[in-house]
């Protein structure tokens, strides 16, 4: 575990990386509406919706987790001090690992927010 | 030229004169306004959103003087129609979105210690298109042809042409005009962040102006293009009677709604962001502290755009969606409160962290925080759809969206303009008068609505021109108009201070003692921008970097000088701003006036009907792009130029490394998303439709396989003339673009070949198909136009293997040409017909 998460921390960190956590979010949150839509519209009821509501919402939670954890790995690389602000390639990598994890809390939060309605209500009415 | 070079004033002093010869603006009566200076187009672009604003404030007055009493008849219904939707549409098209544009054209470039903008001609363009339809739009009113259904335009009242008029289509055609120049200006405030920032300011050093700013404008290439397309369908069912939006023939009212409110949503935090972006300014100035939470900002900022544009449903609780649909949207509209409250909590933090000083722009800042956070609250109430059905459409969502945009938008702005005023005109505003001005308008505000919460919850509903006394909310709305006129007093005490300016006397430089580049920026304002561009080190450089000030001024930093006598800013490196090149701004032209003037008399001519004009509009506006793009990308007397400290810069870029194929891929990115809008409608009929084509034969799977083979081959074509043109296959090339622009062509016809026997005026179905080929046979003209034109510039000599930026930013093109032309033909071929 832990020589995987230092291999996970030499990944490259980019913009892009910044918002894969949200992305996944969206992803998760189009695919729940869009799936919801059809099946209610087609079907008139969810069918095997549920099931594949639950696998879809812990595979979006595995990824935020994961991107999350190697975020965190690599928001602690060391090197440079504190405050962590400087114009350096650490602080830069720093910051934007940092970001990332942030994001990554708010995105799982937000997929939680999505799969609520799923447990509360659970059919098309 | 080594540092010990700039100690010699008099090389200093010859610099200094070749800097100010190069960025003289033009004079004279018309002239003058041809320039593309940022500082200029940005002052013109916000005095023009600032007068549409007060116009849209006087609108409102009215309303509300109409509304003082029950039963009045101040105006007539028909007038109060179009005084509440053009009240809305200006405020938010006119004012709002395009008050963020001009702002960031005017300080971007400050922030970023950039000369200029990556496309100053592309600014001008953009104002230009602004000014024009925002006179046409708002213009309409004075001649009884204002849009009246609503700054939604929910059809099928708008659709309808015997039921609303003009108006509708001055709407739809005015404000696509105004949508072209938004999608322009995100284009140039995204490269221009990711590009233009100095050597050194990585991305944890860049101003949390210019993050908000990046992910602003990112949203509005996601956001506006679906309204592009609404507008498409709209205006397809208005002028040619295609049935997109009519119930009757297939077609569903629903699928505006979407639309536009997936639109609509964002543009919200379009118009939010950028204001609160202003507060990460003055907080810390105000602090004397740098920003606590700078990560926490960006999550904020980041987050808020990404789960902005998972509402949008949460404007349609009222349409009988599926429950579970409305929870999603609901759950989303909550989470949203998250990052919303962050960064107002970092705000909080950093004041309390600092030593605070209680100036002008921080009292406007704390004033708008507190109305917002009312308007926000009362959005946590709406978000829930129970509750939502209950004040839905009536004066608790006025109350709601007017807390929320003039504590998120409007107060801020000011707060911006008593910070920033010394910036731009070198003087300070009067900080009696402000004070005033701003406790004038706090009270105005809340007495006008927040009593709107209690009438709306009384049951006075939106939209009506007036209400009967036995509903007992007379006094209620005594007191919102009274709140207006004082409201309005306040802003008129401000316009007061504005117009007192030019006699004050001219302040200190930098005069709030701020850490950030902007304020670099002397009274007595240079137009060449920043007279040296700076290394940068810190997030605030002129508080830590030592003698920064002095040594930006000397020239001892980047690009002291413009020895060849070109407009140039540098360009960097996305991730860590390392220098990548020099490029040529483009100078004051008449060409972005003149290209804004023909494609503006596209829209305006169609409003009329008169298409054919409307046709040679367009064949002028394709010349005027053709000839302003023809001195674009030339190719350097030199490969490269000194900036100074014995570094070399190249002056030629392609690909990647160009602002010009970013731009590009930018505009693909929002041209693709119009598409996808288009694509969607498909699918939305065919969901909520169970008959979706049904009795009808479509295109079949031949045709469409026919027409996208010769797409597919012009694309690859393109590809292989790139890369063999790199090469140095320089004839091979040209004829692999001749080859790939007759197979465009032969794509073309092949495409329209699909329509055979489709009437669009009958149902939904065919009407979908034309739209969805035609967008993509119009794709294949344009491509046909790049195609010729990069051969053009082949045998002009403006293009060789090692100067193709042409060849690689029509290949960015081709890419997308080829997706749209598989996700059409692939759809209307093999679905639903497979039985899918």
């Amino acid at each position: 575990m832990k020589r995987w998460l230092q291999r996970a921390s030499r990944l490259r960190v980019t913009l892009w990386t910044l918002i894969v956590p949200p992305t996944v979010w969206a992803v998760h949150f189009l695919f729940s509406y869009l799936w919801a839509a059809i099946s209610c519209e087609k079907i008139g009821e969810w069918a095997l919706f549920p099931t594949a509501f639950a696998i879809g919402t812990v595979i979006a939670l595995v990824l935020i987790v994961a991107s999350g954890v190697i975020a965190w790995q690599q928001s602690r690389t060391p090197g440079d001090p504190p405050p962590h602000q400087e114009g350096t390639d650490i602080d830069r990598l720093r910051f934007l690992a940092y970001s990332t994890m942030l994001l990554a809390g708010l995105s799982f939060v937000a997929v939680l927010f999505t799969a609520l309605p799923v447990i509360m209500l659970g059919d098309c009415r | 030229m080594s540092l010990h070079a700039q100690d010699d004033p008099a090389l200093r002093a010859a610099q200094e004169d070749r800097l100010r010869e190069v960025w003289k603006p033009p004079s004279g009566l018309f002239l003058r306004w041809t320039d593309t200076n940022n500082n200029r187009v940005g002052v013109w672009y916000t005095l023009t959103a600032f007068g549409f604003m007060l116009f849209a404030g006087v609108l409102a007055l009215i309303m509300r003087t109409q509304l003082a009493v029950p039963d009045n008849d101040l105006v007539s219904a028909n007038t109060f129609n179009q005084l509440f939707t053009l009240h809305g549409s200006v405020m938010m098209f006119l004012f709002a979105v395009p008050m963020f544009e001009a702002v960031s054209i005017i300080l971007l470039p400050q922030l970023l210690g950039a000369r200029d903008l990556p496309f100053p001609r592309l600014s001008a363009f953009g104002y230009w298109s602004f000014l024009i339809g925002g006179v046409f739009v708002a213009g309409s009113i004075f001649f009884n042809a204002a849009p009246d259904g609503g700054w939604f335009m929910y059809p099928p009242l708008t659709t309808r042409t015997d039921l609303s008029g003009l108006g509708a289509d001055i709407w739809m055609l005015g404000l696509s005009f105004i949508e072209v120049s938004s999608v322009a200006a995100a284009v140039e405030l995204i490269v221009g962040v990711l590009k233009c920032r100095p050597p050194g300011m990585r991305l944890n050093l860049m101003p949390l102006y210019a993050w908000y700013i990046l992910v602003v404008a990112v949203m509005i290439l996601f956001a506006f293009p679906p309204l592009i397309a609404g507008d498409l369908l709209f205006e397809m069912e208005r002028l040619l009677n295609w049935p997109f939006f009519d119930a009757a023939r297939g077609g569903d009212p629903l699928l505006w709604q979407h639309l536009f409110w997936i639109f609509g949503h964002p543009e919200v935090y379009i118009v939010f962001l950028p204001s609160i972006a202003l507060f990460a300014m003055m907080i810390p100035t105000f602090a004397q502290r740098h920003l606590l939470g700078y990560p926490w900002i960006v999550l904020a900022a980041v987050g808020t755009a990404f789960l902005s544009f998972g509402l949008w449903v949460h404007h349609m609780f009222a349409t009988g969606l599926p429950k579970i649909s409305l929870a999603f949207f609901s759950a989303a509209s909550e989470a949203v409160a998250i990052p919303t409250g962050v960064q107002i909590f970092a705000f909080i933090a950093t004041l309390w962290a600092g030593k605070v000083k209680w100036s002008t722009p921080l009292l406007y800042a704390s004033g708008s925080l507190a109305v917002f956070v009312i308007g926000g609250l009362t959005g946590v109430m709406v978000a829930i759809a129970p509750f939502d059905w209950q004040a839905h459409d009536t004066y608790f969502v006025v109350a709601h969206l007017h807390y929320v945009l003039i504590g998120g938008t409007l107060l801020p702005l000011f707060g911006g303009l008593y910070y920033y005023w010394p910036l731009i005109t070198g003087k300070k505003l009067s900080d009696r008068l402000g004070r005033i001005a701003f406790w004038i308008m706090f009270v105005g505000i809340n007495l006008t609505f927040f009593p709107m919460h209690l009438s709306g919850l009384e049951g006075m509903p939106r939209r009506v021109f007036t209400y009967p006394a036995e509903l007992n909310i007379g006094w209620l709305n005594l007191a919102s108009t009274a709140g207006s006129y004082l409201f309005a007093t306040g802003v008129l005490v401000l316009v007061v201070d504005l117009a007192l300016s030019p006699t004050r006397a001219k302040s200190p430089r930098n005069p709030w003692n701020a850490g950030t580049l902007e304020w670099l920026a002397l009274p007595d304002d240079e137009d060449w921008g920043i007279r040296s561009v700076p290394l940068i080190e810190s997030r605030y450089p002129i508080w830590d970097q030592k003698d920064f000030v002095a040594k930006v001024d000397e020239g001892r930093f980047f690009l002291p000088d413009a020895e060849e006598g070109r407009r140039e800013t540098i360009v960097t490196s996305v991730l860590d701003a390392k220098p990548v090149s020099v490029i040529r701004l483009g100078g004051p032209s008449v060409k972005p006036m003149i290209t804004a003037v023909a494609l503006g008399s596209v829209f305006i001519l169609t409003t009329y009907h008169l298409y054919l004009l409307a046709a040679l509009g367009g064949v002028a506006t394709l010349a005027c792009v053709l000839w302003w793009l023809w001195d674009t990308a030339e190719i350097p007397e030199k490969p490269e130029k000194p900036i100074g400290h014995g570094m070399h810069l190249s002056l030629y870029r392609s690909g990647p490394a160009a602002p010009g194929w970013w731009a590009m891929f930018i505009t693909m990115m929002a041209d693709a998303t119009a598409y996808s809008g288009l694509v969607f409608g498909y699918y939305f009929y065919w969901t909520v439709h169970p008959d979706f084509g049904e009795g009808f034969t479509g295109p079949g799977i031949a045709a469409p396989m026919i027409a996208l083979a010769p797409s597919l081959a012009s694309w690859a074509l393109t590809l292989i003339a790139r890369e063999v043109h790199a090469r140095g296959h320089v004839m091979l090339a040209r004829l692999l673009l001749i080859g790939g622009a007759a197979m465009a062509v032969v794509g073309l016809f092949a495409g329209l070949r699909c329509l055979d026997g489709l009437d669009p005026q009958v149902n939904v179905y065919p009407a979908i198909i034309w739209v969805l080929v035609i967008w993509t046979v119009a794709h294949a003209a344009v491509a046909v136009v790049m195609q010729l034109y990069t051969l053009a510039r082949s045998l002009a000599g403006k293009m060789d293997p090692t100067h193709d930026a042409d060849l690689r930013n029509i290949t960015v093109y081709m890419h997308f040409f080829a997706l749209t032309a598989i996700v059409t033909y692939m759809t209307i071929g093999w679905f639903p017909e497979t039985g899918l």
